[in-house]
């Protein structure tokens, strides 16, 4: 046998993984099933791939053939995008990188055989398994609300038909109508995603219905990038938002999607639209799979991603407890390569480095009018820790507001190009 | 904190490591362990959820707040002028004023001498971090860890050395650190490897490496001037 500097790179971790996670049975590869294929999926799936060169097996399962972005599609209900430029599919990651892209359901995971079954009924094989199925919500949060009545009050906190739902009965509003948001509690997909999108309706009316009003039920009494929402609120929007924190009832909600009201603490208001975004849990098959603690969350090991329940499952993004760092796109896109980074090493010997981890969230208030907040994260042996971060200021000139607007449509594509080659 | 510095280095530099690396972020301190020091502080402040104005501001909140800004109560004019400067309270602010109130608030009226020892304000601190916001839903809230490694960009450590200068600043050093390399009570940078003397200056110059002197020696320096000190003790003696 000669040596050479793979092989001798190579060889500890490999015997080490050879002796924790024996490949599955008649499999000539070893193989990675990745459930979903979003932000973290997709990421995952392309990065493993790629840097794996073919000597890893890659089975991406996601049910649908064109993934809308839940990153900008806010920007789609402001009128800034439109809605195709939110649309992704998943041939490239087939078709470059040798992605097996399974459009169905995974309805189980048998955890001590080592295989998923979809809703077609297969059975998959993985040597290991990534879990990221994003959200989705609690039952009975908002009183009066459920998934039967999502088309008289849409969520659209899932991207695609229910965010041109809300579009179009924004833009369908009464003359001096009302728009209400009920605002989740923590801990939810994009902290400052709700506020953007308040950004964004009142955008519209200004232009469309001057008079229209937007009411904001909120159970928190403080939430991300708060004064610079107020701020550019106060100076796009003059007197049309009105924001009820929990002081003022915002925690105290129910509605009725048949008589289009909402109660706010006792007081019953007609509305118009109604956009209801629901207390929030992992992704159903996150649970079905028993990788959720009693938060309805995954807790993971930082330096890895690896699921706390099960050393073989690593759980990405929103479906994740994931110490400091937020539920959003760019946190999900962070944790693949960690995770993809882990899953090469325990497979074949590749070299892992120390887990980094970022974030930065955009939103947009207006016209040009950008705001970003983002950090750094370390992992600790409890926890992904925030060791630095920044944040827009209040009172910033247009030029830099315009610049960071600018700075989001590059990382959108960035990020997008991340994702799915 | 040390050893996981010098493992980073090792990595830094191109080791042979193998399998997922350990580097992990310093907590701020043992919340647990702060809980009992609390005591000093639970006469005059509370925290927690119903938190109130007591002697003291409630603390709830307290990491990422102005000075002075909790309504209704009476600050002393020296903690209100800080609070018009838009001093925030940090790590850092919190520390230093825990420490000696006076060295930071000059006419503060809080009655406390000082914590002297570094370990228990550090715990005070973990405790304290546990009230205010949370990263996680408000992603502009605080660390609630120190990072482990210094963050150099590629252009910082791609800076060349003047050895010549360096060997100018490095007076200032060797009143300590003995040009010949011996080693009596404050360790050999003789001939240390360039990119391990940037790295680890950087890591005091971000007080993430603990030692009080050090973290001022290397405040006062430039990253040109870190360059230059790492270029001249490389190759010093050769």
């Amino acid at each position: 046998m000669t040596l050479n500097r793979r092989s001798f790179l190579g060889t500890g971790l490999a015997l080490g993984a050879a002796l924790s996670a024996p490949r599955a049975i008649g499999q000539a590869k070893p193989r990675v099933v990745i459930v979903g294929g979003g932000a973290g999926g997709a990421t995952a799936a392309r990065y493993i791939a790629k840097d794996s060169q073919g000597a890893i097996d890659v089975i991406l399962i996601e049910p649908t053939r064109t993934y809308y972005t839940c990153f900008f599609s806010n920007l789609y209900i402001g009128g800034f995008r439109e809605l195709n430029s939110i649309a992704h599919n998943y041939g490239g990651l087939a078709s470059e990188y040798g992605v097996n892209v399974v459009h169905d359901w995974v309805i189980g995971v048998d955890r001590d055989a080592k295989t998923v079954s979809t809703a077609a009924g297969h059975s998959l094989a993985y040597d290991r398994l990534i879990v990221a199925p994003g959200i989705d919500f609690v039952d009975g949060a908002v009183p009066g609300w459920s998934t039967a009545a999502q088309n008289k009050m849409p969520h659209s906190w899932k991207a695609g038909s229910q965010t041109q739902l809300l579009k179009a009965q924004i833009e369908a509003m009464p003359e001096g109508g009302t728009f209400c948001m009920v605002a989740p509690p923590n801990p939810y997909r994009c902290p400052p995603g709700p506020y953007e999108r308040i950004s964004m309706v009142a955008h519209v009316l200004k232009e469309r219905n001057p008079t229209a009003k937007i009411l904001v039920a909120d159970p928190k009494p403080k939430f991300s990038k708060m004064a610079l929402f107020q701020e550019g609120w106060e100076r796009h929007y003059t007197g049309m938002v009105e924001w009820l924190g929990p002081d003022f009832g915002g925690g105290n909600v129910s509605v009725d999607p048949d008589a289009m009201t909402v109660d706010i603490d006792g007081s019953v208001e007609k509305v118009d639209v109604c956009n209801v975004i629901p207390a929030q849990k992992a992704g159903h098959i996150a649970q079905v799979a028993g990788l959720t603690d009693a938060s309805g969350f995954c807790p993971i090991v930082p330096a890895t991603m690896q699921s706390r329940m099960d050393e073989n499952i690593h759980v990405l993004g929103d479906a994740t407890i994931a110490g400091d760092m937020p539920k959003s796109g760019f946190s999900a896109n962070s944790q693949a390569k960690v995770a993809a980074m882990a899953v090469r090493a325990a497979l074949t010997g590749s070299r892992a480095f120390p887990a980094k981890f970022s974030n930065t969230c955009w939103s947009l208030i207006d016209t040009d009018d950008g705001v970003k907040v983002g950090a750094s994260y370390q992992a600790t042996e409890e926890k992904i820790a925030k060791v630095d971060g920044f944040i827009s200021q209040t009172g910033e000139d247009a030029a830099l507001r315009k610049a960071t607007y600018e700075e989001s449509l590059g990382w959108y594509a960035g990020i997008t190009a991340d994702m799915f080659g | 904190m040390r050893e996981s510095f010098i493992l980073a280095l090792v990595l830094t530099l191109g080791g042979v490591g193998q399998g997922v690396a350990e580097e992990t972020a310093q907590a701020i301190g043992d919340p647990e362990a702060g809980a009992d020091v609390w005591i000093l502080c639970s006469g005059c402040h509370q925290i927690g959820p119903d938190a109130e104005i007591g002697i003291g501001p409630p603390l709830s909140g307290i990491f990422g707040r102005r000075m002075a800004s909790v309504e209704g109560f009476p600050y002393s004019r020296s903690m209100m002028r800080m609070g018009r400067d838009g001093l925030i309270w940090s790590l850092e602010t919190l520390d230093a004023y825990i420490e000696n109130p006076r060295v930071l608030v000059s006419g503060t009226r809080m009655g406390f001498e000082g914590l002297e020892d570094p370990t228990e304000r550090a715990d005070l601190l973990a405790f304290l971090r546990e009230f205010s916001d949370k990263p996680s839903n408000i992603p502009e809230a605080a660390p609630t860890a120190l990072a482990a490694l210094p963050t150099l960009s590629d252009e910082t450590l791609a800076i060349v050395g003047d050895a010549a200068y360096g060997e100018y600043l490095a007076s200032e050093c060797t009143t300590c650190h003995q040009r010949d390399g011996s080693d009596r009570g404050i360790p050999s940078i003789t001939l240390w490897p360039e990119e391990n003397f940037v790295l680890a200056m950087h890591a005091y110059k971000q007080k993430l490496r603990p030692h009080p002197v050090m973290q001022m020696m290397a405040s006062r320096l430039s990253d040109e001037e870190i360059a230059a000190l790492a270029a001249y003790f490389a190759t010093l003696g050769r």
